[in-house]
């Protein structure tokens, strides 16, 4: 049989973020990290990385100021929970409502 | 026994293969697994995925959240597709990793009589289980890997039967390579595949992901759930080679321990756990104690 004839038969989707929405949406606490308190950010170094390691969403980096991609996190608090020196806290969405910053 | 290269956080690749922003829950355990999976299984790899929570999750036309091929199929016929598809690769000459990705409904109960002939056959292809222990997909059913006592929405007083102990069953086939992973412990996960890639025939790893809406717990609790489980012995990480069981590093510390913690304060991490009497509690600490003193005598004679 052809090849042609298995690609008329594909309904193939393309690879993309968003599928789901903007699930940042979905969240309701948002983690705010404390850099004077991570190990890399405070100390310079590549080192720890848990939160990035244990985010199931992908959302948050691997560098020494990790950043957290709001439009993204759907606010689990697993990074909070894993954080061994307690530098994630997770802060209601309500707050940010109030001070015009919804996002 | 092949030794692979521990992974640490450090030298673990930045490349992902997931995009953010997919269906899976928050707090999804499955999420992480397959986010860290993928960096050790790399590019060249086709999955062959039933219904389950991970066909929600890899999107919805036209979306796809995964960049990998994945083909998906029928629930009874995960292990023969993937037969097909490693047959197909074959003929073109490629070696192209093929990975069936199930539930453990997939596996367990609707999926395991293709599985058990891919293992008799012995195809050279990579079988993982995620067991979040009940059909959680289509809203938290009983399954065979229910763990007795557990509340589903089909068992609302409490599952009677015990639960099927899968890589048991699987191990009993002789495969090439057997593991138990857990998704507290995604490195781990991570290692083993990178061993199960190097070795030929049916490799199969079976992964406890704890499940946020299932088991009844705050999101954020995932990995600690996760590590509750394995800390206090309920379930064990090991990996069997040519027929001989090895415990893995979290499990293994726990032979020196004199006394495990109680199962209790597992259980009482969960909702699903509440309809538990004290009797079946003391059972089920019974039942472990038993399998540690038998591991102790395993392991510790050598």
């Amino acid at each position: 049989m052809p090849d042609s004839r298995f690609k008329v038969l594909t309904s193939a989707s393309t690879s993309g973020p968003g599928d789901a929405g903007r699930t940042g949406s979905w969240r309701v606490e948002r983690p705010i990290i404390d850099y004077s308190r991570c190990t890399p950010a405070k100390t310079g170094k590549a080192s720890c990385h848990l939160c990035w390691l244990y985010c199931p969403d992908n959302v948050v980096s691997k560098t020494l100021e990790p950043k957290i991609d709001l439009e993204y996190c759907k606010g689990c608090g697993i990074c909070a929970e894993e954080c061994p020196v307690k530098a994630i806290e997770m802060v209601s969405e309500e707050q940010f409502v109030k001070g015009g910053e919804d996002e | 026994m092949t030794t692979a290269a521990k992974t640490n956080v450090l030298n673990l690749s930045t490349e992902e293969f997931v995009h953010p922003g997919n269906r899976a829950c928050s707090g999804c355990g499955l999420s992480i697994l397959y986010r860290i999976g993928l960096k050790a299984l790399g590019r060249d790899c086709i999955f062959v995925v039933p219904p389950s929570c991970l066909t929600v999750m890899q999107g919805l036309f036209p979306i796809a959240a995964s960049q990998m091929p994945i083909l998906n199929g029928t629930f009874a016929s995960t292990a023969a597709i993937a037969t097909g598809v490693r047959a197909a690769m074959k003929r073109r000459g490629k070696q192209t990793q093929v990975v069936a990705w199930a539930g453990d409904g997939g596996t367990a109960d609707i999926g395991i009589q293709a599985l058990s002939g891919a293992l008799e056959r012995n195809e050279d292809i990579i079988y993982i289980c995620y067991d979040n222990e009940a059909y959680m997909n289509t809203g938290v059913q009983r399954s065979g890997t229910t763990p007795q006592g557990g509340l589903t929405t089909t068992t609302p007083y409490g599952k009677k039967e015990q639960g099927k102990n899968l890589p048991e069953i699987v191990a009993a086939h002789n495969p090439a390579y057997v593991a138990t992973c857990s998704a507290s412990y995604p490195l781990d996960f991570h290692d083993k595949l990178l061993k199960a890639k190097q070795i030929s025939g049916l490799k199969y790893i079976h992964i406890q992901t704890p499940c946020p809406p299932g088991w009844g717990c705050e999101e954020r609790m995932t990995v600690k759930i996760g590590k509750a489980a394995i800390d206090c012995g309920l379930f064990d990480l090991y990996e069997i080679e040519d027929g001989k069981k090895q415990l893995s590093e979290p499990s293994r510390k726990l032979l020196k321990k004199a006394k495990l913690p109680s199962v209790q304060e597992y259980l009482s991490m969960q909702t699903r756990f509440k309809a538990l009497s004290d009797e079946q509690i003391a059972v089920m600490q019974e039942r472990i104690d038993q399998k540690w003193a038998d591991y102790r005598q395993e392991f510790c004679a050598e």
